[in-house]
């Protein structure tokens, strides 16, 4: 109890402090603006945020005690009010108080940093696992006990990005396919790459991780409340790293079970279709969605970006299609070209190739089917 | 050389007095005006992101671009504004302040300056490789496997840090050996002015981590093109280990951009407050705890990487503390003024705002230090607002104060005074407005390095934008008055500030081409 109650203290004095600060510096409405960490929504990122707000009280105390001195000598210790100054240049007592009192501070807040770090790390006993892998630039997420597997890729509109229409509320920070995750479990996640370092992260969930090629991190999270919860990849992973957004449902056991049944008949449904001869038409149009993914560095209208290809004319497009299939399939080693063979399906990859032949400037007239794709892998 | 005489009596002029001098004077101005160059360069690709993120949306630059503009500006701010900078008061300063005749070894000296034109040469003219790739861009942490798939500009970018590497090891060489050979007799180790003492330390500290940043982008060079898999870990490499050896050498980084700030700050205040400057002693001590400290920290910089707890909790407690050392240099400095009779001229003025606000970063970096919390903070803009607080308010504004404290020394002119505050408020006021709300943006969830953001996002953004432009904008002031003073002023005295001590304080105002030939008695 009475920790609670200094919890609410410390949360109070922040906000006025922060308050002030800001009304400072803006003169405008404190309303439109974010202060301080997102509502959480996790146990951990609870503590986190207790932890927080008590270090930035201790730290704007040390600071206010500190620069009274400072403040009080330049007013009142000037050559201009005629001030004579004093002598002395030394005093061991003083230097060492002032090295063992912040010393103390610093055990006093080693010690609550130490233990909740020794709960964050604790992965063991979850009753759900996700393996979480980045991409340049879109999420993969596995669900290894309930053979789920999907992408998660930006879904705002590149007119919005480019200003020509007016943007949404979630403006990048929304998806084609969220996670799922049900609420009241302890789910632990299992976090690497593809390609280059990128780093998941929730700040709800007080969640934050790297996700690096070749390597398996682990974290995990429990959440409290249903709801939807939003956040980015926050390390440096190329041109679009501003554009892998990350979207989690939060819902309740029975939802989440009627989701992954969901799923399951969406991935037989995919794998029949695949076994059928598709239209031109419906290819094209398929393609052109599937395309998004490529107008990110090879242009909407296939006209290359910087170093990346243009695709309209190109050597490739129009050259043979065993070629074009094998290295949308598999990539162009040390480039940003990644093998798209494990991330699409037979009959998206059949898609875009036809889609890339017959569209962006190019007629070459050719249908490519998912069974061709599937000779080919 | 014909003879002796001819030697001493008679200096080349034009460009050849600049390209072939061996003086340690000019070449700390050759230094001073290079950092005062590149600042403008860095600051411009600044304000292409500042001006990119006033608003959602992608307006001025594409991603790719960006991503450059925030490579390039760290790159050339860090090895092109502040390191130079620092350099060249080294070049100016120690001589004069221990009474040495010029640096110990004087053509190395002008070696290591010419190296550095070059190697930006090389650095900007990536950004003219654009259908190549343009300049690095996976920051100026170089993280691969990211940038292993940089384009040209990222060999162009690893050769010109070797440049870089081997112009900082053959100056901290010479500060090494001047300051350890060269005092004048009575000037022991324990009498030299703070300044001396902080780059001796930062000397070696450049010593011990530009080999081993050396050694990491030439492992990146071979990984890029000669078959190794150093950091490929389909290869059996491991892409952890390169930020292992970067940030090795990237936190005694960050100490070699600051110590030397620490000096010239610890040179101003007891100038203007009249009184000795306190705990002499302990400052000295405290420094060298900051440098040695600075090398068991780096893995602060990679909490999130999926360290093992011990290892987390290691780095985290060695984090914290690095905070008592700095600390105690911030009371000491609050000390040197208290009973002070103090006067606040423009140098002063900037030492002052230097105390205020670098312990705000200094405070910020603490935050960081806990790493429950720095699972938040990390790669957001709080660490952007954290580093610009100790770098901007801290190296930079250290570095303009000494600028207007020894200009009137090396120009014999004293600058314009009202400018001088103009330069210094609204410098100012436009740091604070930039970087305060970053702060916030960063708490709220602003990742860093990303050229668009969500909605929730855009106020403080605007606000950072305008006080970046106005911060760039007064540089301009400073650029005019510099020259101004150069070119005319009030004659200035050799005592130049009636508070100031020390040997270069003895010298005539400017000072004679060469100064100390025979050296002055310490007492
Ligand atoms: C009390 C002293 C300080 C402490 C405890 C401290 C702590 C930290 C920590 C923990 C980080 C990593 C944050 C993250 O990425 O999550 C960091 C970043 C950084 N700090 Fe400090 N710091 C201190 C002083 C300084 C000083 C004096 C400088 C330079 C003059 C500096 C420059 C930087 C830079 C440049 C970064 C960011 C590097 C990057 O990721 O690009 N810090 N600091
Ligand atoms: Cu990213
Ligand atoms: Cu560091």
């Amino acid at each position: 109890m009475g920790i609670t109650r200094i919890k609410h203290v410390t949360g109070a004095i922040t906000r006025l402090f922060l308050g002030i600060s800001l009304w400072s510096v803006s003169g405008l409405a404190l309303a439109a603006y974010e202060l301080n960490f997102q509502k959480p929504v996790t146990p951990i990122a609870e503590e986190i945020l207790d932890l927080h707000n008590l270090i930035i009280i201790i730290v704007l105390i040390i600071f206010v005690i500190v620069f009274s001195f400072m403040f009080y000598s330049i007013v009142v210790h000037r050559k201009s009010r005629g001030y004579k100054p004093a002598k002395f240049h030394d005093n061991n007592t003083l230097e060492i108080v002032w090295t063992i009192i912040p010393f103390l501070i610093l055990v006093g807040m080693a010690i609550p940093s130490t233990a909740t770090l020794i709960k964050m790390e604790d992965t063991s006993e979850s009753e759900l696992t996700v393996k979480i892998t980045g991409y340049q630039w879109k999420w993969r997420y596995d669900y290894p006990d309930h053979d789920v597997s999907f992408f998660s890729t930006l879904s705002t509109p590149r007119d919005q990005i480019e200003n020509k229409t007016a943007k949404g509320e979630n403006y990048l920070l929304e998806v084609d396919n969220p996670v799922v995750l049900p609420v009241g479990k302890k789910v632990r996640f299992l976090i690497t790459a593809n390609d280059v370092i990128h780093a998941w992260w929730v700040p709800q969930f007080g969640v934050k991780k790297d996700a690096i090629p070749g390597f398996i991190n682990e974290m995990w999270t429990r959440i409290d409340e249903p709801g939807t919860y939003r956040g980015q990849c926050a390390e440096l992973c190329g041109k679009d790293h501003g554009y892998m957004p990350i979207v989690v449902e939060a819902v309740s056991q029975q939802e989440f079970d009627k989701w992954v049944s969901l799923q399951r008949n969406k991935a037989v449904a995919a794998q029949a279709s695949a076994a059928q001869k598709w239209s031109k038409a419906k290819l094209m149009a398929r393609g052109k969605q599937v395309y998004g993914q490529c107008a990110a560095c090879h242009g909407a209208n296939g006209e290359g970006v910087g170093p990346f290809p243009k695709l309209t004319g190109g050597k490739i497009t129009t050259g043979p299609v065993a070629d074009h299939l094998k290295i949308v399939i598999q990539g162009k080693p040390g480039t940003a070209m990644q093998a798209f063979g494990p991330q699409l399906s037979d009959v998206d990859i059949a898609a875009v190739v036809t889609y890339e032949r017959n569209a962006l400037g190019n007629n070459t007239g050719d249908v490519v089917q998912p069974s061709q794709v599937k000779a080919l892998r | 050389m014909a003879t002796a005489t001819a030697h001493h009596g008679a200096h080349p002029t034009g460009i050849s007095r600049w390209l072939f001098t061996t003086n340690h004077k000019d070449i700390g101005t050759l230094y001073l005006w290079l950092a005062l160059i590149l600042f403008f360069v860095g600051g411009a690709m600044a304000l292409v992101i500042r001006a990119e993120l006033f608003e959602p949306g992608m307006q001025i630059v594409d991603p790719h671009f960006f991503n450059q503009m925030t490579t390039m500006h760290a790159l050339i701010m860090v090895f092109g504004v502040v390191m130079p900078a620092f350099v060249g008061f080294a070049n100016w300063q120690i001589p004069m302040m221990i009474g040495a005749p010029d640096m110990a070894l004087p053509r190395m000296n002008n070696w290591s300056f010419w190296i550095l034109p070059f190697a930006f040469v090389l650095l900007s003219s990536t950004l003219f490789m654009q259908d190549q790739g343009g300049a690095p861009s996976a920051g100026w942490t170089l993280y691969p496997p990211l940038t292993i798939q940089g384009g040209i500009g990222t060999d162009f970018a690893i050769l010109s840090i070797h440049m870089l590497g081997i112009s900082s090891v053959l100056g901290a060489i010479n500060v090494i050996a001047t300051i350890l050979n060269m005092r004048a007799p009575g000037m022991t180790l324990m009498k030299m002015p703070l300044f001396v003492w902080t780059w001796l330390i930062t000397a070696f500290l450049l010593l011990a981590v530009m080999p081993v940043f050396a050694g990491a982008v030439t492992m990146l060079l071979t990984d890029r093109h000669f078959g190794t898999s150093f950091f490929d870990a389909a290869g059996g490499g491991d892409p952890l280990l390169f930020q292992h050896i970067f940030w090795f050498f990237g936190h005694p980084e960050v100490y070699i951009l600051i110590l030397p700030a620490f000096g010239i700050v610890s040179q101003i205040i007891p100038t203007f407050a009249r009184k000795p400057l306190f705990g002499y002693n302990s400052m000295v001590y405290a420094t060298a705890s900051i440098a040695f400290l600075s090398f068991v920290v780096w893995a602060h910089h990679m909490f999130t990487v999926g360290l093992p707890l011990a290892g987390e909790l290691f780095f985290m407690y060695a984090t914290m503390l690095i905070a008592v050392p700095t600390g105690v240099k911030v009371f000491n400095w609050i000390t040197t003024m208290w009973r002070g009779s103090m006067t606040f001229e423009t140098p002063m003025l900037f030492a002052v705002a230097f105390v205020f606000l670098f312990t705000i970063g200094g405070l910020s970096g603490l935050m960081l230090a806990i790493v429950p919390a720095d699972f938040q903070y990390h790669d957001t803009y709080f660490v952007v607002a954290h580093f610009h607080y100790v770098l901007v308010s801290g190296a930079i504004f250290a570095i303009l104060g000494g600028a207007y404290y020894w200009l009137p020394k090396w120009t014999g002119h004293m600058y314009n005074e009202t400018l001088g505050k103009w330069h210094f408020w609204l410098t100012v006021i436009g740091f604070n407005i930039a970087f305060f709300p970053q702060h916030f943006l960063g708490l709220a969830g602003m990742p860093r390095r990303i050229p668009d953001y969500a909605l929730q996002f855009t106020e403080f953004n605007q606000w950072s934008t305008v006080g970046a432009f106005l911060l760039g904008f007064a540089q301009l002031l400073f650029l005019y008055l510099v020259v101004q003073t150069i070119r005319s002023g009030k004659k200035a005295s050799t005592q130049v500030w009636d508070g100031a001590k020390g040997l270069e304080w003895t010298l005539p105002s400017p000072p004679p081409y060469h100064t100390f030939a025979t050296a002055p008695k310490v007492k």
